[in-house]
Order: structure tokens, then sequence, then C-alpha cells
């Protein structure tokens, strides 16, 4: 029997994981609907956000973190605002990533490699260098094509500066990189 | 006395959105709010450090946060305040979380110095209307938006989680309506002015973005806006960058200019189009504000 059909599969220390982690009430869900209805990226989801939140209720991991619609979330905040018991759903989502990342179950790869380039950025330079930014995670994923159709307007506009900012204080932001993966 | 901000002017300022921090600073010394940008402030982020983990996230904010409270040892400051919606909600997400003791110290162990995070964090746009007010608006407008017909786009998160953010409405803000009315132009009905632009999904998914992108534009087109308004540098590049691309994804036709409030705010006040860059914007506004020129010059 599949781990989706099989309804014995509850993981009481990843439900406590995620209450502990996101300092959520789980069982305050009672599936009402209303994040799923306002949530726009829906239409792109493999489980809508009601379900998510069922599947951590009922202790499914694997699903829960090898879901498309973790990473497809875009952080808008909707779900959060319109829960009627106040769940900060949206930071459920977040949780959800980081342990997503943990357990190598990342279903959206792009999605994480662009944040990995983003953080990366930030790591070197303690600013986005949003041209380096893009270097990095074309190289990441052999995504040569993302929006190079944007480039010579982007050029053209000046948007796209060729000197990254990298801040005099850069030791402190490595420092602070260095101290979190000690954490962690 | 006019009160001083510590201001954090957000990565996008220097580059995607240079228009945005440009004009926004050129509004604030109109209005007599004075800005000291927070030295050496490094990146807060944005979304891949929240998604990818919390106390990294606070961590990097921590640092501005920390910078500021400095500053507010050498003069007082009013608060800190940041044009970016993202910056904003990380800044005061942060605050928030800080409040608990525990992970304080955990993130004052990670950024190795302390945070008292106690001064005030607000969106440049909550400052302009709240404390200066919309008779002050009014009178700034030596050369009001007289025709323009707009539609305000808020984005989601410049009034979202309303408990973090405390500000206006969440689902039906008016402050940048107001403002607008204020300067003078003409602010239309939108049902979509806090829907999703589809964020920093466009590098990644595209096909998320030009969806819900071209649903925004869809709904400005058919309300009748000459242009949208924005006040956030990741949704007005999806907008005005990617309009082209929008277009090509969905079969549509749109020409629309997104224009940030605070470039129109200097319009409005008799800045030209070259102080308030207007070429900076990818769908050009020139020949939209050409007409608004000549409608204006048949009313004098």
């Amino acid at each position: 029997m599949s781990s989706s059909t099989n309804l014995n599969v509850y993981d009481a220390d990843f439900v406590d994981e995620v209450q502990r982690e996101s300092e959520q009430n789980l069982a305050l869900c009672y599936q009402c609907g209303n994040c799923t209805a306002g949530c726009p990226v829906s239409f792109a989801y493999d489980y809508p956000v009601n379900q998510i939140m069922r599947l951590v209720q009922a202790g499914r991991k694997k699903e829960a973190l090898s879901s498309h619609a973790i990473w497809l979330c875009a952080s808008c905040e909707t779900c959060t605002t319109r829960c009627p018991n106040d769940i900060d759903v949206a930071r459920v989502m977040d949780v959800l990533r980081h342990m997503a990342r943990r357990e190598n179950l990342v279903c959206e790869p792009a999605v994480s490699a662009f944040w990995d380039a983003f953080l990366g950025s930030v790591e070197k330079h303690g600013r986005i260098f949003e041209l380096g930014l893009m270097a990095s995670y074309v190289s990441k994923t052999g995504r040569v094509l993302t929006d190079v159709d944007l480039a010579p307007m982007a050029l053209r506009k000046g948007k796209l500066g060729f000197k990254a900012h990298t801040l005099k204080g850069i030791s402190e932001i490595r420092g602070i990189f260095d101290r979190y993966r000690e954490h962690n | 006395m006019s009160p001083c901000y510590a201001y954090y002017p957000g990565c996008s300022g220097l580059g995607t959105s240079l228009e945005y921090d440009t004009s926004t600073r050129a509004m604030c010394e109109r209005l007599g709010i004075e800005l000291v940008e927070i030295p050496d402030w490094n990146c807060c982020g944005s979304t891949p450090a929240h998604a990818v983990d919390h106390l990294l996230s606070a961590s990097l904010v921590g640092r501005n946060l920390a910078i500021a409270d400095n500053m507010a040892e050498e003069r007082e400051l009013a608060g800190i305040i940041t044009p970016c919606p993202s910056c904003l909600k990380n800044l005061k997400t942060t605050q928030h979380r800080l409040s608990n003791p525990e992970f304080r110290s955990e993130v004052e162990r990670v950024v190795g110095r302390t945070v008292r995070a106690d001064l005030p964090i607000k969106s440049v746009l909550q400052v302009v209307v709240e404390d200066m007010g919309m008779d002050v608006l009014a009178n700034l407008a030596s050369a009001p938006l007289k025709g323009l017909r707009v539609v305000p786009y808020y984005g989601c998160i410049m009034v979202r989680p309303p408990q973090i953010m405390q500000f206006d409405d969440p689902d039906n803000p008016m402050a940048l309506d107001n403002l607008l009315t204020a300067l003078g132009a003409e602010v239309l009905p939108f049902a979509l002015k806090t829907d999703c632009c589809g964020a920093s999904l466009a590098t990644t998914r595209q096909d998320v973005v030009t969806r819900l992108s071209g649903r925004i534009l869809d709904a400005a087109a058919a309300a009748g806006a000459d242009a949208v308004v924005a006040a956030c540098p990741m949704c007005q590049m999806n907008l005005d960058m990617r309009q082209a691309q929008i277009n090509r994804a969905n079969h549509s036709s749109h020409n629309i200019p997104v224009f940030y409030y605070s470039q129109l705010a200097g319009l409005a006040a008799g800045q030209g189009e070259v102080s308030t860059m207007m070429d900076k914007l990818c769908v050009s506004p020139r020949a939209l504000l050409a007409s608004l020129a000549a409608r204006a010059g048949e009313g004098a």
C-alpha cells in the first residue's frame, strides 16, 4: 500500500515540530477553506493550502514536505490575514519549506536554487547584486534563457548595475552567516 | 521641528527601482521629512531569507535595527522608514518576534550586537499619509494631476498581515487612494488593489507571474485607467518591466504605464519628467504625460 493511501502514517513528531517552529496551534484549523479561497496561487498548487494544513494536522510528513504548493506560495499573507482563528498560515508554509530543505524533499528545485543564489549574493556583498544573482541562479539551474528577453531593456534603462555595492561591514555579514550555520 | 527618520532604502533602490528611491527622497524633502540613511545597511534577505530560516532572516534585519538603535543615541529619531513593503514586513516581523526574550538572545548572538529594536517602524507611505495629512499634500500639488485616471495598486504586504503591519485596511486600504486624490488624480475603484502580482516567482515560475500580473493589468484596463500606481518595487517591476512577457503569454496588448506614487507626487509638485526619472519606466508614459500637459494647457 502506498503511503498516500495509508491512513496509519500519523507522524506525531512532525506535528509537534511544525507547531513548535511555527508557534501555531494547528488544531485550531477547522478546514473552513478561507485560506484557499483567498490564495492567488492555488491554480498552480498540487494541494490547496487548506489541504496542506490538513496534511500537517494528520501528521502526513512526506506528502506535506514533498508538495509543490509549499514552494509556490508567494508569501502574500492573504491566508494569515483571513484565517478566522488567527492561525499564521503563511508562517506554517515558511516552516514547511525550512523542513523540506532539511529533509531533502524539495519539489521545486528552481525556486530553492533562486533563494540560495539570492542569499549567496547577500553573503558575498551584504546587498543584492542583481546581475551576479542572475548569473549564479543560471549556473545553479542551467536555465540560461531565464529573463534574457528583459536584459536589453534593463540595461538600456540603467536598471542593472555592473558593480556590486559591497558593504564596509561585510565581515560582520559573513559572521552572521557563519554563526547561523553553526546553529543549524 | 521637522521629523527625522532613519531611512532604509532597500537593495532594489540601488538598481531596478532607482526611480522609487530617488523620488521618495525628493518627496520627503519637500514635505519636510528628514531622512538619514542607515549607514552601511545590509539586505534584509527579503522572501528568500524568511523562506529559508527565521533566525537568519531576523539576524540580517537585526543588524540594521542595531545600527538604527545607535543612530538614535546620537539624535532624536521619530522611527525607521522604508519605501519597500518587503523590507518593511521583514523589519516589522523581526521587531515583533524580538519581543520573545529567548529568540532575541539567539538573534543577538548571531548578529554579534545588542538589538533593542524599540523605534517605531513605518512605510514612507504611512508617514506621508498619517503624519503629513492630505491638506499638506494638496498644498504641495502646484501642478495637480487633473485628468489622470489611475488605479492604486498596493500589492500584498504593505498592509498584511494586519497584526504586524498595523496600517490601513488589509483588504481595502485607502491610503494611496487618498494620497492620489489629494494630488488631483481621478482614482478609479479597483478591486485588485491588494491582489498578488506573483512576486519573486517571476524568475522561477514565469507562468505564475504572467497569469497574476496579467489579471491586474486586465482589471486596470477594464476600469478605464490611464495608468497603474504602485507602492512596491517588486510589483512595479512585474507589471512594468514584464508587461511584454505578460502580453505574449496572455495574448493581450496592454500598454499601461506603471508609476510609483512618489514619481506622481513629484510631478504634481511641479518637478519635470527628468527629475521624477520618468525615463526609467519600461512602458513609456511619455504620450500620456504629454496629453495631460496639453489638457492642463487647454484648461488654463
